[in-house]
């Protein structure tokens, strides 16, 4: 199973503390693959990939942060209309229950990539590589 | 506007040396019937190596023993009764400091008792058999509904049993029935003043015209504004269930004090630290002894409300001292919408939910128009965080619950970062009160 590992922070709507959280990453020389935020009145939830995650925890965690680490898994997608419709489609056809999904910032030539986290990761990694859809390992990710 | 009247002129403005003896013999029947009924009592007066014998005028009372929260809570539920159910006719409850409740009981006489002194409460302010009297404090196990319900009718009032909430039928109902009193925590006062104001309504067309407004505290600014937004005489009430209810004292029309009903509730002013009797114009924590209540008598009890003692003379008429408004408390007790809350309560919630540290804190905030609001704000754990809002929102949605479901008060919780509630050296700072009670 090509589980990737994604940091998750929680964050109190404070103005400042996205600023904290980026500054302590980069002072340990931590870079953020791809991210994104949940948000809701009182909080936000900020999910990153990183390339070392095992290290970023442990900067954000001494800096204060709560922190936990998720599986999710990272499919590259055709970067052409319908690429990640195609994905998607397959995943509802077996009824898998998709709890978030963000983009990767950067695109490397034809392929766009994704962060899928669902109720059924293994069954969901399964049904996409039938498909001949590829699923990114951890290394691959965290060099990126 | 009519005018306000003395209830029962023989009690109210019975001349003080005459009041001293009635308290005199009726403080030591109440020791008397306590300490032969009640076994907390016979043992809290033998461990003070006094027997009722010691106890022959009002002058003795500082010899007794306190009595507080925590004995009833130790007794509960009924283990300070001094009668047997069968001549129980009603029991209420309020706040315990944890999960308990603080139960009292009342006979038939009590509940007469109950309806005697709201009648002066209301009397004071004008109310007469031909007024139409909303009472839109909470019925049920709160006193204020029931109270205040029993009093007005007492009087020969038309009593409308609103009880809290739902703010536009209360604006009906006191439009087509033309109520001419209105009961109720003055905050709730505001809000029916400024729907209406906002919905339209000219309340000086309207014959409400006194409004008694308790259970809570409130500043002489909040009163200038209901009174001129609402077109009343705004009065003060005060009370607590271990006491009797609403009742134990209020306000006349001259405004300076409560007039406590001290033929039924004796009051001394005590130094909240050292339990020293302070001399009137000193301001500490009331204590309260029930002088004639048969189910439930209470001697020395510790209110921990803080306030003043005046004995002077009032123009009104009544003899009965006065007490200052409530200013604050001696413990940390807040009360929020008419009802009781102990921070020590929201804290055993907590305990109980896995996922929230035993940090927190209340912030309690009165917004122009609005009802008291309590935020209580947890610190997620860091053991228990979910990378998943809807797991977040779940554990915010179940601590909302839990504390609605044992203070009966909607409160709105607030997830919020671990380390972030301050800690204090000593003890924590729990509360952050927004009010302005002026």
């Amino acid at each position: 199973m090509t589980r990737v590992s994604q940091i998750s922070v929680f964050l109190e709507n404070k103005s400042g503390r996205l600023a904290e959280v980026t500054r302590a990453l980069a002072d340990h020389q931590i870079n953020i693959r791809a991210l994104c935020i949940a948000e809701t009145i009182d909080y936000g939830v900020l999910r990153l990939i990183v390339n070392d995650p095992a290290k970023a925890r442990q900067v954000l965690t001494d800096n204060g942060f709560t922190v936990t680490e998720t599986g999710v898994m990272v499919v590259e997608i055709a970067d052409r209309p319908g690429g990640l419709a195609d994905v998607i489609e397959r995943l509802a056809a077996k009824g898998m229950n998709i709890e978030y999904i963000y983009a990767f910032v950067t695109r490397s030539g034809e392929s766009a990539r994704v962060v899928f986290r669902l109720e059924q990761m293994e069954e969901a990694a399964r049904i996409l590589s039938q498909a001949g859809v590829r699923i990114l390992s951890g290394e691959e990710v965290y060099r990126l | 506007m009519r005018d306000g009247y003395i209830w029962d002129v023989e009690a109210e403005c019975m001349p003080a040396r005459e009041l001293r003896a009635v308290q005199s013999q009726r403080l030591c029947e109440v020791v008397r019937r306590a300490y032969e009924n009640v076994p907390a009592y016979r043992k809290k007066l033998d461990d003070a190596g006094l027997t009722p014998q010691d106890i022959k005028t009002i002058d003795d009372l500082a010899k007794l023993p306190f009595t507080t929260k925590e004995d009833l809570r130790d007794n509960y539920p009924f283990g300070l009764f001094a009668v047997p159910m069968d001549q129980v006719v009603r029991i209420h409850a309020s706040s315990g400091t944890t999960g308990k409740h603080t139960v009292v009981g009342y006979t038939r006489d009590d509940i007469e008792l109950w309806a005697q002194v709201i009648a002066r409460t209301l009397a004071a302010g004008g109310t007469r058999p031909a007024d139409v009297a909303q009472i839109s404090y909470g019925y049920g196990l709160f006193t204020g509904g029931l109270g205040l319900h029993y009093g007005a009718e007492k009087i020969g009032a038309a009593v409308i049993p609103t009880s809290g909430g739902q703010t536009k039928r209360q604006l009906q109902i006191m439009q087509d029935f033309g109520s001419t009193v209105l009961c109720c925590t003055p905050s709730y006062a505001l809000v029916i003043a400024e729907t209406g104001m906002e919905a339209g309504v000219d309340f000086s067309q309207l014959p409400i015209r006194a409004g008694f407004f308790g259970a809570e505290p409130w500043s002489e600014a909040m009163r200038r504004e209901v009174e001129a937004k609402m077109g009343v005489l705004a009065l003060d009430i005060y009370g607590l269930s271990e006491i009797i209810g609403p009742g134990v004292s209020y306000e006349c029309p001259q405004k300076v004090g409560l007039h406590i009903c001290e033929d039924h509730f004796y009051p001394e002013v005590i130094d909240p630290e050292t339990g020293e009797v302070l001399p009137a114009g000193k301001t500490g924590e009331i204590v309260f002894t029930t002088l004639t209540k048969q189910a439930l008598p209470l001697l020395r009890y510790r209110t921990r409300d803080l306030t003043t003692l005046y004995e002077e003379p009032c123009r009104c008429g009544r003899t009965h001292r006065r007490m200052d408004h409530v200013g604050g408390r001696s413990d940390d007790m807040l009360i929020i919408r008419g009802v009781n809350v102990f921070p020590s309560q929201i804290e055993h919630v907590l305990m109980g939910i896995e996922g929230t540290s035993a940090h927190y804190l209340l912030v309690v905030d009165r917004k122009p128009g609005r009802l008291d609001e309590l935020e209580v704000w947890v610190e997620v754990s860091q053991e228990k965080f979910s990378d998943e809002v809807k797991q977040l929102e779940a554990l915010q949605e179940r601590v909302q619950a839990e504390i609605e479901s044992v203070l009966g008060l909607t409160v709105r919780a607030k997830l919020v970062e671990p380390k972030t509630i301050a800690r204090s050296e000593g003890k924590a700072r729990r509360v952050i009160d927004r009010r302005d009670l002026g």
